[in-house]
């Protein structure tokens, strides 16, 4: 269970300190498949920051299993099973697929293993496993490379920062199938994933909304989705752009 | 290595040079501190001291196909200081791969130095392979110096790739490569190189393309760590209808420096150049990515400098 208490989270704009998560309080629990939703600029992705450590909050603790976890590094995080899949998946010089994926299975797989986790994305993993992950694989490719590296990890929680962003309609409608074959598999470890997509967050078992730093709504997917659909929910994000 | 009269350091010099556990196959001649230890020349490939004793000649036959030649270089005694000169000599049509290298081990006080100066004259439509690699250990104050000259003479038609190597232990180097290639001639340079402590690196490449249809791609991956110094020129002259493409790639580290002077000079409407350089720390998301994975910041430091340079 991974609990957020309290949270803040600001930065320095033109110095003024600009708060982005606002004293906010959130619990995910097990084997839940939880889907963070909300409008641009409501700190999703600062969220998934935090629990991953990238960055640090300004005040409040997070707890992972009992456990306080604020002080951790990036590592110590991923070594207590926190896994990060990043938004724009980051690109290496001469780093290949199957040297990422082993680093994150922590051990030296063998190319049919870390193939498995390619096909589990959607991916011709012998057309791959070889590749350097650099510029020369698309955006939708890279993107399920990323997804590829955190499944490898087989952690008890799993952040994945929009995975839709970047992706073009076809890509994404693969790219879904993952996610549910993922809720559909997970017995143990809870899954988290930032996404607007209608499509996640059907298959959502808990919904978060986060708008202006805080938690807006939280609760069961069935009962927050038709809430969020085709109403005027984000209406009080774009009246503040006026 | 039983054919081969070498110590214990020396093999595993070679071993680090050649990747060399046993006699290889084909051609070579084996030197160690200034003596030769070995040679085996074949019916295609002749390898004969030059009559001053300054160095070899290399000799490859027209039409010979998929042979190679292995010439390293070690020294382990301080104090030598000695300047080579290695001519190759490729005729017309063949395809051959040709691995050099020098290591030095200086455990003594005295500087140890290895100027090596290659020549290659590579005939009409010959394809040559060519590996490079340069390595010091040994934890004596002398230092290991080497000051490779690298001479490409192209014929119409042919090609060279070249794989530069230096990545470990080498405390002051001047590395000058100068190719001329004719008509339809095509050199591939894929140097890497790495500095740390107070090391000091010129890498300087001139490469005139001067007959029509000549083509040279030259990649350059380094990285520069502790208080070492490199300075990078890669300068590319196209005197007819030709390509041209040179690129720079730097990782600087801790208080690494590093001068990169990347220069073109066109002297045909047809011929087309490009350079490329750039020079920047380790990216943070890089780092972090790595970091989520469960590595340490050294660890992920070190799996992003290796994939740089392989």
């Amino acid at each position: 269970m991974l609990e957020l208490k309290n949270i803040s989270y600001g930065v320095e704009d033109n110095g003024d300190n600009k708060e982005i998560i606002k004293d906010l309080t959130l619990t995910i629990s097990d084997g839940k498949f939880t889907v963070i939703t909300g409008p641009n600029g409501g700190g999703k992705s600062t969220l998934a920051k935090l629990i991953a450590g990238i960055i640090k909050p300004t005040s409040g603790r997070i707890i992972l299993d009992g456990e306080d976890i604020t002080d951790m590094n990036i590592t110590d995080r991923a070594r207590k099973g926190v896994g990060f899949a990043f938004q724009q998946p980051v690109k290496f010089k001469g780093i290949k697929v199957i040297d990422l994926l082993r680093i994150a299975a922590g051990k030296d797989l063998k190319v049919a293993e870390a193939c498995t986790y390619l096909s589990e994305v959607g991916l011709c993993a012998r057309d791959y496993i070889n590749r350097e992950v650099n510029g020369s694989l698309s955006g939708g490719e890279l993107k399920r490379i990323e997804i590829a590296t955190v499944i490898a990890r087989d952690v008890k929680l799993s952040v994945f920062d929009e995975p839709e962003a970047g992706i073009d309609l076809w890509s994404f409608q693969n790219l879904t199938r993952i996610f549910e074959k993922m809720r559909a598999e997970r017995t143990s470890g809870s899954v988290v994933v930032i996404s607007h997509q209608e499509r996640l967050l059907k298959i959502a078992d808990e919904i978060v909304v986060l708008a202006n730093g805080k938690v807006k709504t939280q609760g069961k997917g069935e009962d927050i989705l038709p809430t969020i659909t085709g109403t005027d929910a984000a209406v009080d994000s774009c009246s503040m752009l006026n | 290595m039983a054919d081969i009269q070498m110590d214990e350091i020396q093999k595993r010099m070679i071993e680090e040079l050649a990747d060399l556990h046993e006699v290889p196959v084909g051609a070579y001649n084996f030197r160690a501190n200034s003596k030769l230890a070995g040679r085996n020349t074949t019916a295609n490939i002749d390898i004969v001291s030059k009559e001053d004793g300054t160095g070899i000649d290399i000799r490859v036959k027209a039409g010979t196909k998929k042979e190679s030649v292995h010439i390293p270089v070690v020294i382990s005694a301080s104090g030598i200081k000695e300047t080579v000169y290695n001519d190759f000599f490729i005729e017309d049509d063949c395809d051959v791969v040709i691995v050099a290298g020098c290591g030095i081990h200086n455990c003594g006080k005295q500087d140890s130095q290895h100027d090596g100066v290659h020549r290659f004259f590579i005939g009409k439509n010959s394809k040559v392979k060519y590996v490079e690699k340069h390595y010091g250990d040994g934890d004596g104050d002398g230092k290991r110096i080497l000051n490779p000259v690298t001479e490409v003479n192209m014929e119409e038609g042919s090609s060279m790739e070249m794989e530069m190597v230096q990545i470990k232990g080498v405390d002051s180097t001047k590395r000058t490569t100068n190719a001329t290639l004719k008509a339809d001639a095509k050199l591939v340079v894929h140097e890497r190189l790495m500095t740390h402590g107070v090391q000091q690196a010129d890498s300087i490449y001139n490469v005139i393309l001067e007959g029509d249809g000549s083509s040279a791609d030259i990649v350059s991956r380094s990285v520069a760590r502790d208080t070492s110094y490199q300075k990078l020129d890669l300068c590319i002259r196209g005197d007819a209808r030709c390509s041209g493409h040179t690129e720079c790639d730097s990782i600087i580290m801790d208080n690494g420096r590093i001068l990169a002077v990347p220069s073109l000079e066109a002297n045909n409407v047809d011929a087309m150049l490009v350079h490329e350089a750039a020079i920047g720390k380790i990216a943070g998301d890089q780092l972090n990515k790595l970091m989520t994975l469960g590595l340490t910041e050294a660890e992920a430091e070190e799996q992003i400098i290796n994939g740089f340079l392989k």
